[in-house]
C-alpha cells in the first residue's frame, strides 16, 4: 500500500517537475528518412561545439520536409533529390550524394547488366534468369513505391513509364529491398549504394552488378565513372537566421566528411 | 480418460506447438541477433553512429515518460467510461450500444491514420512541436477502446449479489464503487492496463510523427524524444548495418513490457476478502 | 445523512460520479468525431468527386487513384487473419485449461503474454526475414496475402487468447459441473454447452481483433508484397490501405495525399459499417 502511494507521489512529482519548457535556441531540422540519421549525428557533432544551441532533427520523408520547411515548424528541410520547378522558392544547399545500384542474390551467377536488360526485365519482356546467363527460374522484380526518389531516379534513367512496370514486390525504404533480395535467390532490385555495399561487406548475401560496364561503389560514385547518381540536399525557405546559417555552412564542410562515409554516401565535392 | 480424449489432447498439443513455434521463433532470431550487445553501457549510454553503436539510455527514459503519460490519461478516462457504460446504461440499452460501436470504431483507426492527427492537433494547432507530451497523448486515445474493454469486463464479472448486499446495508453507490467493486476488479483492470501498456510500447508510426526522432537525453515533457520501437524501426530499416543494435533494443522492450507485467500482477492483486 | 457520514456512505458523491463518468464517456465518443472530422477535411477536395477512387489502378504519377483493388486487400487479409486466429486461439486455449498439465500452461500463458508485447516492426522484420522466405521456398514470391494473413493473425492471437481464457474458465465455473453430472462427456461438454455460452461475450473482443487487423500498417507493409492488384491466389503479393499511406505519405502532396487521407477515411468508414452490422447480427445469436 505504501509502496504504491509512495510511487504516485514520485511519478507526479516527476511529471510536474518535467512541465517547464527549455530555454534553449533550437534548430529543427525535418524531412528524408534517408538524410536524416546522417543529419542527426552532424547536429550532434554541431551542438558540441556550440553548447547553448540545439539541433533536433525530425523524420518524416521528403515531402514533409518541403511542407514543414514552408510552413515555419522547421528551420531545415531534408530533400532526397534536386529540386523540381515548382519548388523554386526554396534555396537548396548540396550536402553529399547517393547513388542507386542493381542488386542480385549472392548466390546468382550475373555480374553486370546493361540498360536495355534492366529496361526489359522491369516491363516484363525478359522473365527468366536463364535469358541473362544464369539458371533457369522466373525473375523477381523487387521495385520502390511511388513518390521515392530512387524510383523517380530510376524511371528517369532507364527511360521508363510507371505504368509500364511489372514488379513482383514493391518495397518502401532501403533495408526492405536489401532484406527482401538477400531472402529470395531468384530476386533484382535497386537501392543506394553506399547501403549495398555496406551490408554486401557485413555479408549479407546480396551483391552489387555493374551497370553497362561501370562498376558500382562509393569509389566509382566518388570519381564520377558511375552513372546512377542523385543529390542530398538541405533547404530554407527565405532567409535563414545566423544560427541555421552556420549549421548549413557546417553540414557542407570538410568537418563532416568522415560522418558522410560512415553513413555510406559521398561527401559532396567543393563545389 | 478415454482413449478418445487422450488423442484429442494430444492433438490440441500439436496444434499449440505449430501455434508457438512462430513467436519462438521470432524470438530466437531477435536474442541471436541482439544479445551481444546487451551489456550495462549500451542501457545507460547515448547513441553513437545514429544508433549503431553506443548506447539508448535516452530512449529508455523517453518512453518510459510517453508511457507514463500515456496511462496517466487513458487510466482515469478509461476507467471512467467503463465504469459510466456498466453502471449508469443498461446492457442492451441504445446509448450503450452507441458507445460500444465508437469504441470499436476507434480501435479500428490504423495507426499511421493516428499519427497523423496526433501530429495535426497537438503537435500544430496546439503548438507543443514535435513533444512527448504530443506522443503520450496520442497514444492515450489509442489505447482508450482495448483498456475500456477489459476494464469493462472486470467490472460485469463482479457477482450481482455484492451489489445487492451492499444496497442492503445502505452504502452509497459511491461506496459501493470504491470499496467492493474496485477492489474486486483490481486484477482485471491491471490485466488491461498490461496489455494497454504492451500496445502502447509496441507502436511506431504514432510516435514517430508526433514524439519525434530526437535522441538526446530529454528534459522536459515537452521536449522531442524517439521511444524503443521508433529506434528499432529506424535502425532496421533506414540505417546500414543497424540490425544487430535494433536486435539488441528490441530485447530491452520486451524486457520492459515484461516488467510492467510483473508491476501490474503486484499491484493488482485482489483483497484476500475477497478469496473464492 | 449528516456531514459526519463517512464518504462511502453518502449518496452525494454519487451523483457527482455520475457527471465525472459521463463525462470520460463523452470524451471517448468526441474522439472518434475529431478523427472523422480531421480525415473528412483533409480529404474533401476528392471526396467530392468519388467516381476516380472507384478504378482498379493506383497510379498517383498519372492521377489514378483507383483503390479498389488496396481495399480489397485489406478486407481480405483481415478476415483471413480471423480465420486462422480465433479457431486456433480457442483450441489452445481449451487445451491450455483443459488438458495441458500446470507447469506448461504457466509457461506457455507466458510466452503468450510476451507475444502481446512484440513491436508491430519486429513481427513486420521476422516476417521479411523468415516467413517470405520460407513461403517463397514454397510457391514464389512469398511476400503475399498469406504471409500478411499470419502475421496479422499472430498478432491478433494474444489478444482473443486472454480473452477466450478469461470467458472460457467463467464459462466453465458455472456450467462445465453441471454438464458432467449430467453424465456428457467433458469434449462435448466444451463444445456443446461452454462454446455456445461464451460467444456472445467473446463477440466484441473478436471484433475489436478485426479491427486491430484492418488498421495494421507496418508488419503488413514489410511481408504483403506491396503489389497493388487483385489477388488470383493467396500466393500472390497484395498492398493493403494501411501500408500504401505508410509507403506513399511521406512523399505525396496535393491530390496524392488526399488520396491518402481519403484512403484512411474509407477504412474508418469501412471498419465503422462492418462492425455495426456484425453487432447487429452478433446480438441476435
Amino acid at each position: 500500500m505504501r509502496i504504491r502511494n509512495g510511487l504516485i507521489v514520485l511519478i507526479s512529482t516527476a511529471l510536474l517537475a518535467a512541465c517547464s519548457p527549455e530555454q534553449k535556441q533550437t534548430i529543427s531540422v525535418s524531412g528524408s528518412s534517408t538524410i536524416a540519421p546522417l543529419m542527426a549525428d552532424i547536429g550532434k557533432r554541431f551542438e558540441e561545439r556550440h553548447p547553448g544551441i540545439r539541433v533536433n532533427v525530425q523524420s518524416g520523408g521528403t515531402s514533409r520536409g518541403i511542407q514543414d520547411v514552408r510552413s515555419g515548424l522547421a528551420n531545415i528541410g531534408m530533400v532526397s533529390r534536386a529540386l523540381k520547378p515548382e519548388e523554386k522558392d526554396l534555396l537548396a544547399y548540396y550536402i553529399a550524394e547517393d547513388g542507386i545500384a542493381l542488386i542480385v542474390h549472392d548466390s546468382n551467377p550475373l555480374k553486370d547488366i546493361s540498360s536495355q536488360q534492366v529496361v526489359d526485365l522491369y516491363t516484363g519482356q525478359l522473365g527468366d534468369w536463364q535469358a541473362l546467363g544464369g539458371q533457369s527460374g522466373s525473375v523477381v522484380k523487387v521495385h520502390k513505391a511511388e513518390g521515392r526518389s530512387t524510383l523517380e531516379l530510376f524511371l528517369q534513367y532507364f527511360k521508363l513509364d510507371n505504368g509500364a512496370v511489372r514488379p513482383d514486390l514493391v518495397i518502401g525504404d532501403n533495408q526492405q529491398g536489401i532484406k527482401s533480395v538477400a531472402g529470395n535467390p531468384q530476386a533484382i532490385g535497386y537501392v543506394s549504394i553506399g547501403s549495398a555495399e555496406y551490408e554486401a561487406h557485413q555479408g549479407v548475401p546480396i551483391k552489387l552488378l555493374a551497370l553497362d560496364g561501370h562498376a558500382a561503389s562509393t569509389a566509382t560514385l566518388l570519381d564520377g565513372s558511375y552513372p546512377l547518381s542523385r543529390d542530398l540536399n538541405l533547404v530554407v525557405f527565405g532567409e535563414p537566421d545566423a544560427n541555421t546559417q552556420a549549421l548549413l555552412a557546417f553540414a557542407q564542410s570538410r568537418e563532416v566528411a568522415d560522418l558522410v562515409q560512415q553513413h555510406a554516401f559521398v561527401p559532396a565535392p567543393q563545389r | 480418460m478415454s482413449r478418445l480424449e487422450h488423442w484429442r489432447g494430444l492433438a490440441l498439443a500439436l496444434l499449440a506447438l505449430l501455434v508457438a513455434l512462430a513467436p519462438l521463433s521470432l524470438l530466437l532470431t531477435v536474442f541471436g541477433d541482439g544479445v551481444a550487445l546487451l551489456d550495462w553501457a549500451f542501457l545507460s549510454g547515448t547513441p553513437e553512429q545514429a544508433g549503431r553503436s553506443g548506447g539508448i539510455g535516452p530512449i529508455i527514459l523517453s518512453t518510459a515518460a510517453v508511457l507514463l503519460l500515456c496511462l496517466a490519461i487513458a487510466v482515469p478516462l478509461g476507467l471512467g467510461t467503463a465504469l459510466f457504460l456498466v453502471e449508469q446504461l443498461r446492457p442492451d440499452g441504445r446509448l450503450n450500444l452507441g458507445l460500444q460501436w465508437a469504441l470499436d470504431g476507434l480501435g479500428a483507426v490504423p495507426s499511421v491514420v493516428f499519427g497523423l492527427f496526433g501530429h495535426r492537433v497537438f503537435v500544430v494547432e496546439l503548438g507543443w512541436g514535435y513533444s512527448l507530451l504530443a506522443g503520450g497523448c496520442t497514444l492515450a486515445c489509442m489505447v482508450l477502446p482495448l483498456f475500456i474493454r477489459g476494464c469493462e469486463q472486470a467490472l460485469r464479472d463482479c457477482p450481482h449479489s455484492y451489489r445487492q448486499a451492499a444496497a442492503g446495508l445502505a452504502i452509497s453507490r459511491f461506496g459501493y464503487l470504491r470499496r467492493i467493486l474496485l477492489p474486486f476488479a483490481a486484477p482485471g483492470i491491471a490485466a488491461a492496463l498490461v496489455l494497454s501498456a504492451g500496445r502502447a510500447l509496441a507502436e511506431t508510426a504514432v510516435l514517430l510523427f508526433t514524439a519525434g526522432y530526437v535522441m538526446r537525453w530529454p528534459e522536459s515533457v515537452f521536449d522531442s524524444g524517439r521511444t524503443l520501437a521508433v529506434h528499432i524501426y529506424d535502425l532496421a530499416m533506414n540505417v546500414s548495418g543497424g540490425s544487430p543494435a535494433s536486435a539488441a533494443t528490441a530485447l530491452v522492450l520486451l524486457g520492459f513490457a515484461l516488467l510492467i507485467q510483473l508491476l501490474a500482477w503486484r499491484l493488482g492483486r485482489r483483497p484476500a476478502a475477497f478469496a473464492r | 445523512m449528516s456531514s459526519s457520514t463517512p464518504l462511502f456512505l453518502r449518496h452525494s458523491a454519487d451523483r457527482l460520479l455520475r457527471a465525472a463518468s459521463l463525462l470520460c464517456a463523452l470524451a471517448a465518443a468526441v474522439i472518434l468525431l475529431l478523427i472523422l472530422l480531421f480525415l473528412t477535411q483533409a480529404s474533401w477536395p476528392l471526396l467530392q468527386s468519388p467516381g476516380d477512387l472507384l478504378g482498379a489502378v493506383w497510379q498517383p504519377s498519372k492521377g489514378l487513384y483507383g483503390l479498389q483493388a488496396m481495399l480489397g486487400a485489406s478486407l481480405l487479409s483481415s478476415l483471413l487473419a480471423l480465420v486462422l486466429a480465433v479457431p486456433c486461439g480457442l483450441l489452445v486455449s481449451i487445451w491450455l485449461i483443459f488438458y495441458a498439465p500446470a507447469t506448461v500452461a504457466r509457461a506457455y500463458t507466458g510466452l503468450v503474454g510476451l507475444m502481446a508485447s512484440i513491436p508491430s516492426v519486429v513481427y513486420g522484420l521476422w516476417g521479411l526475414v523468415v516467413l517470405v522466405p520460407l513461403l517463397n521456398a514454397w510457391v514464389a514470391p512469398g511476400a503475399s496475402l498469406l504471409a500478411a494473413g499470419i502475421v496479422l493473425a499472430l498478432m491478433i492471437l494474444p489478444l482473443l487468447m486472454v480473452q477466450a481464457d478469461a470467458l472460457l474458465r467463467e464459462s466453465a465455473r458455472r456450467h462445465l459441473p453441471a454438464a458432467l453430472c449430467l453424465g456428457v462427456s467433458r469434449w462435448a461438454a466444451i463444445r456443446r454447452v461452454l462454446l455456445p455460452a461464451l460467444w456472445p461475450r467473446l463477440w466484441p473482443s473478436i471484433l475489436l481483433q478485426l479491427g486491430r487487423a484492418l488498421g495494421e500498417t507496418m508488419a503488413v507493409l514489410m511481408v504483403a508484397g506491396n503489389v497493388v492488384q487483385w489477388p488470383g491466389s493467396i500466393f500472390d503479393p497484395v498492398r493493403t490501405l494501411t501500408a500504401n499511406i505508410a509507403l506513399e505519405m511521406s512523399y505525396a502532396s496535393g491530390p496524392h495525399l488526399q488520396a491518402l487521407y481519403l484512403s484512411g477515411w474509407l477504412l474508418l468508414v469501412l471498419a465503422l459499417l462492418l462492425m455495426g452490422l456484425a453487432r447487429l447480427f452478433g446480438s441476435r445469436t
